[in-house]
């Protein structure tokens, strides 16, 4: 357009002026904007369908259908990654409850064991204390034996010190000696002690 | 120029970076002519093609980092669709991620220094409105026949007020176009123009740290505006897309 071309010189005019912004500004709200200069609109509208189409084409033969397959894919993933941890998680609760019966079981088994083991401990000591028990009784009686053995011969030996010592001491006073006198009041003498 | 003599150094062209330049020079711009407006839209379709083929490429499980951009879009734009404009509105996700997808690569594009913003011509945004307001409305007659047209007639309304509310349902969706579009194209535009006029003082040493600051500022804005933007459109659209399936109020 004629008028058009004439108006975007006298922009330029004033636009170069050095009264700074507000000039350009005034300017710009005038006609010289390049977006309404429309001897270049067929040229831009033509080159936007071009742009449209093609992103429009690309859009829906590539990328749209392969984001969506992605996205899908990974919601597929993400399900069934969900529902397999869901399994896992009863197996674990499974094998849990198996591990406790089974140590409930051991426990269980270790305990009779264990009885079993404590009643023949004490069925073996009770016969080795019977036998010891035994023995020392045994023994004891032997020994008591001995004892009286030895107190006897130790009595025996003490009358006939006794007498002896009494003889001695009565003839040493001078006196005769009657031995049966003696030994008699050497036995009463004891008796009477005892 | 003559005006440059008391210039002062400050060369503002806030709007030179929006013009259609043919690519192999000539200043003739027929509707084939290659231009800067195809290697940006040619761009944009390499950034689409780089992350959404490109990074999705290993198809993984665990996705790289790519991938997950690219899966973290799909399930944005999908997400949107099926949540504003409903479950049966799903067959219509690879249109809107087509435009979804075009307008932020676009606009982020259009942030690189000496790049050109598409998004920013009112002729590339009008056709993408166009494009949206065409498909719904014969989508609408299409799938509800007469019924469509009860959109426009508000049944909740008291009777008297019914025939002025329809007219001005009518008019405001033959606004839808214009808003659509022109909220897109203002914004990225309004954006690039107030960078380059910040720019434009930088010249000047005592106020550069300030313009440069700005400069940061309305960039980090920038940013977020135009995914903003990509968002808003892509919304729209799907609200738009509802009143077809659903045209009940």
């Amino acid at each position: 357009m004629a008028g058009d071309s004439h108006a975007t010189t006298a922009t330029e005019h004033a636009t170069d002026a050095a009264h700074g912004a507000a000039d350009a500004a005034h300017a710009a709200e005038g006609a010289g904007m390049p977006q309404l200069d429309f001897a270049t609109f067929p040229n831009q509208i033509f080159w936007l369908i071009i742009a449209i189409l093609a992103i429009y084409f690309i859009l829906t033969r590539i990328a749209l259908p392969r984001i969506a397959g992605v996205l899908a894919e990974r919601k597929g993933t993400i399900t069934n990654d969900i529902a397999a941890a869901e399994e896992l998680k009863l197996k674990a609760v499974e094998a849990e409850k198996a591990y406790e019966k089974a140590l409930a079981e051991a426990r269980a088994e270790a305990q009779k064991i264990a009885a079993e083991t404590r009643a023949v401990i004490k069925d073996e000591l009770d016969k080795a204390t019977a036998k010891a028990d035994a023995e020392i009784s045994a023994k004891a009686a032997e020994s008591a034996a001995h004892i009286a053995e030895i107190r006897d011969s130790a009595l025996e030996a003490v009358d006939t010190v006794a007498k002896e010592a009494a003889a001695e001491i009565v003839s040493s006073l001078g006196r005769p000696v009657d031995a049966g006198a003696v030994a008699a009041a050497v036995e009463a003498q004891i008796k009477g002690d005892a | 120029m003559a005006d440059e003599a008391h210039g002062g150094g400050i060369q503002i062209h806030p709007m030179d970076q929006f013009k259609v330049e043919p690519l192999f020079g000539g200043d003739h711009i027929g509707m084939l002519t290659p231009t800067n407006v195809t290697l940006w839209l040619a761009l944009a379709v390499g950034a689409v093609v780089l992350l959404l083929v490109v990074g999705t490429r290993g198809r993984a499980i665990i996705p790289s980092r790519a991938q997950s951009v690219a899966e973290l879009a799909y399930g944005f734009v999908y997400k949107m669709v099926e949540d504003v404009a409903g479950k049966d509105a799903v067959r219509f996700f690879p249109y809107i991620m087509t435009l979804f997808m075009f307008i932020v690569t676009a606009n982020f594009l259009g942030l690189l220094p000496m790049s050109f913003a598409t998004t920013s011509h009112i002729a590339v945004t009008a056709i993408l409105a166009l494009a949206v307001f065409l498909t719904v409305t014969v989508l609408g007659f299409v799938l509800n026949g007469t019924k469509f047209l009860g959109l426009f007639w508000v049944s909740s309304a008291p009777m008297a007020l019914r025939p002025i509310l329809a007219v001005i349902e009518i008019i405001s969706y033959f606004v839808r176009p214009v808003s659509h579009s022109i909220r897109l194209a203002g914004n990225i535009m309004a954006g690039h123009a107030v960078i380059k006029v910040f720019a434009g003082f930088a010249a000047v040493a005592t106020i550069a740290p300030f313009s440069i600051l700005a400069i940061t500022a309305v960039y980090g804005l920038e940013v977020l505006v135009a995914f903003i933007q990509a968002y808003v459109f892509t919304i729209l659209t799907c609200v738009y897309l509802k009143d077809a399936l659903h045209p009940s109020h």
